[in-house]
């Protein structure tokens, strides 16, 4: 076996095992490491199958392997039935990537999902990103019960409790506190404009680590948040992602301003999209030059990539706009002992030499 | 993927759905039983006076903690709740979640959001201020922002509210709150001396 440069973020006594915990920080994951560290981070949304065959899950998540640092697993959304995101970081973590479980209000209640934060947590996920969800009528099925138990406030409250002060919301002990760096959703697009950055402050009381933002397409107005969240001091506290995706047409862009809620589209970016020749390739660009700007704004730690349906373009996008330096984020690696497997198979596969036992002894014999 | 998503699923959901005269309005569940907005809007409108009415008739309410304590507060629930169901039904469209958080809400009622959030919008607002839930809705929660603005202790809003105990729904929060209001009162009596 070759010996290789150790990536940024292992666990020198092999790369299967776990990290160390370090102090300050309230996960072990690598994302948090990232961000803490200063440096550009880039997430993204793996298209959640509707199949029960986990190697959907492993092929979507691969075409991410060594361009980002987390792989959000959302949680139904947009309403609609898909692979749960439990399911998905069990899959994922099992293969040592960092999901970022997403956990929405709207389908369970607080018994379920403090259950859900402990099964998370044991299986190796670091990051979870706390959200409302869209109301039922959005997705497939309207006819479900809305639940909205707590809302992401009081989710994010709830998991910081039982991470701190090791206690479940009614009180009781947990032995094991879910070491979990927290996270939550922020739309600076949406009215009451005067209203967001407190509400963003209001995250960060209930224990918001890092933010996600929704779609940014308006770059201008996403500045103005940002300056009023330094102003507030926030970006000290918390880490801002900025969401992006590439549009694959101008009406796709359409469609999603006017079915897709809380995405905000200005018409210059629709006019940019169809005036192009190759809206495709034009929505790539845009995506590229967003990315661009939005990099530059101070208090901005890292994009969230959502590119739904496009997700081969993700790889692409991030290597074009060079945000991160030349970094290279964590990727899967086969453990020494799967190499060794790996080789002993293709010797059984491909050689002629026969392993059996009786045969063995009989040819030792004769 | 453009020609795919012609269509949002739910929307392919509704036209699959068996064709019947009766087509009730499409609003949610929750729409159906709550009254127009017109008086909801106005008591946003109104909020500083509400606030300072609701000020002085909670003093009176905790004046009158004698009375209730000999009455008993179980005698007294039955037609307070009545009372307080009708006037804040009237004014709020109160949903008796038994917890009222009206005063840090800009005297707009969060338990009429259909997500039921108590700590802010959520990201769905529309871009003229409607709900996302209900199109025709003004979101609970601009108005609340706005309500908070012109009231005295509106910052109140900013504050993270706990998640809704679901216990004690159906329950008369004014009595609650005089009851906490007298035990207060008599904790800190009983530590000045």
């Amino acid at each position: 076996m070759t010996p290789r440069p150790p990536q940024a973020d292992e666990n020198p006594a092999g790369i299967d095992l776990p990290l160390e915990p370090l102090p300050g920080h309230s996960s072990f994951g690598r994302l948090e490491r990232v961000l803490r560290r200063g440096e550009f981070a880039v997430t993204a949304e793996l298209n959640p199958p509707d199949s029960a065959n986990p190697a959907d899950v492993y092929e979507r998540a691969a075409v991410f392997d060594g361009w980002v640092d987390g792989i959000n697993a959302v949680d139904a959304s947009g309403a609609n039935c898909h692979m749960s995101s439990v399911g998905i970081c069990a899959l994922l973590t099992r293969m040592g990537y960092a999901p970022i479980m997403q956990i929405a209000c709207r389908d369970k209640n607080r018994i379920a999902i403090q259950g859900d934060v402990l099964g998370a947590s044991a299986m190796g996920v670091g990051n979870i990103l706390c959200l409302t969800g869209d109301g039922v009528q959005a997705g497939d099925q309207p006819g479900a019960k809305p639940v909205f138990d707590l809302d992401c406030m009081s989710l994010l409250e709830a998991i910081r409790t039982m991470r701190d002060e090791s206690k479940f919301l009614s009180g009781r002990k947990l032995t094991t506190p879910p070491a979990v760096f927290l996270g939550a959703a922020i739309n600076p697009f949406a009215p009451p404009f005067d209203f967001r950055p407190h509400r963003l402050a209001k995250k960060i009381a209930a224990g918001a680590q890092f933010v996600q933002s929704q779609y940014c397409y308006d770059v201008p107005m996403f500045r103005e948040y940002m300056k009023r969240v330094r102003d507030m001091g926030l970006t000290e506290e918390c880490f801002v992602l900025c969401g992006v995706g590439p549009l694959a047409s101008a009406r796709t862009a359409r469609w999603m301003r006017s079915n897709v809620p809380g995405v905000h589209i200005p018409d210059a970016i629709i006019e940019r999209l169809e005036g192009a020749e190759n809206q495709k390739q034009e929505g790539k660009r845009l995506c590229i030059d967003i990315i661009n700007e939005v990099k530059e704004i101070d208090g901005v730690s890292g994009v969230h990539m959502m590119a739904y349906r496009q997700e081969e373009l993700v790889a692409e996008i991030v290597h074009d706009s060079g945000v991160l330096k030349g970094r290279k984020p964590w990727q899967k690696e086969p453990r020494a002992d799967d190499i060794r497997v790996a080789e002993r198979l293709e010797q059984i596969l491909s050689d002629d030499t026969t392993e059996r036992q009786q045969e063995m002894a009989k040819d030792a014999a004769n | 993927m453009a020609e795919q998503v012609q269509a949002t699923q739910a929307a392919l959901v509704r036209k699959a759905q068996p064709k019947s005269d009766y087509k009730p309005a499409d609003v949610s569940p929750q729409r159906r039983v709550q009254s127009r907005y017109t008086m909801r809007l106005w008591s946003v409108r109104h909020s500083r006076g509400l606030e300072w009415f609701y000020k002085h008739f909670a003093n009176t309410f905790l004046l009158l903690h004698p009375v209730w304590k000999t009455l008993g507060y179980g005698r007294v629930e039955r037609p307070i709740k009545f009372v307080e169901r009708n006037v804040k039904g009237l004014m709020f469209d109160c949903r008796m979640c038994g917890q009222c958080v009206l005063s840090s809400t800009g005297m707009s009622c969060p338990m009429n959001c259909p997500k039921q959030l108590r700590n802010g919008p959520c990201g769905g607002v529309r871009a003229n201020g409607n709900c996302e839930v209900e199109p025709d809705m003004p979101c609970v929660w601009v108005k609340a922002w706005e309500g908070s603005r012109t009231m005295r202790e509106g910052d109140a809003i900013l504050n993270v509210q706990k998640s809704v105990d679901q216990s004690l729904r159906e329950t008369s929060s004014w009595l609650r709150v005089t009851a906490q209001a007298a035990a207060q009162r008599a904790e800190a009596k009983a530590g000045q001396p």
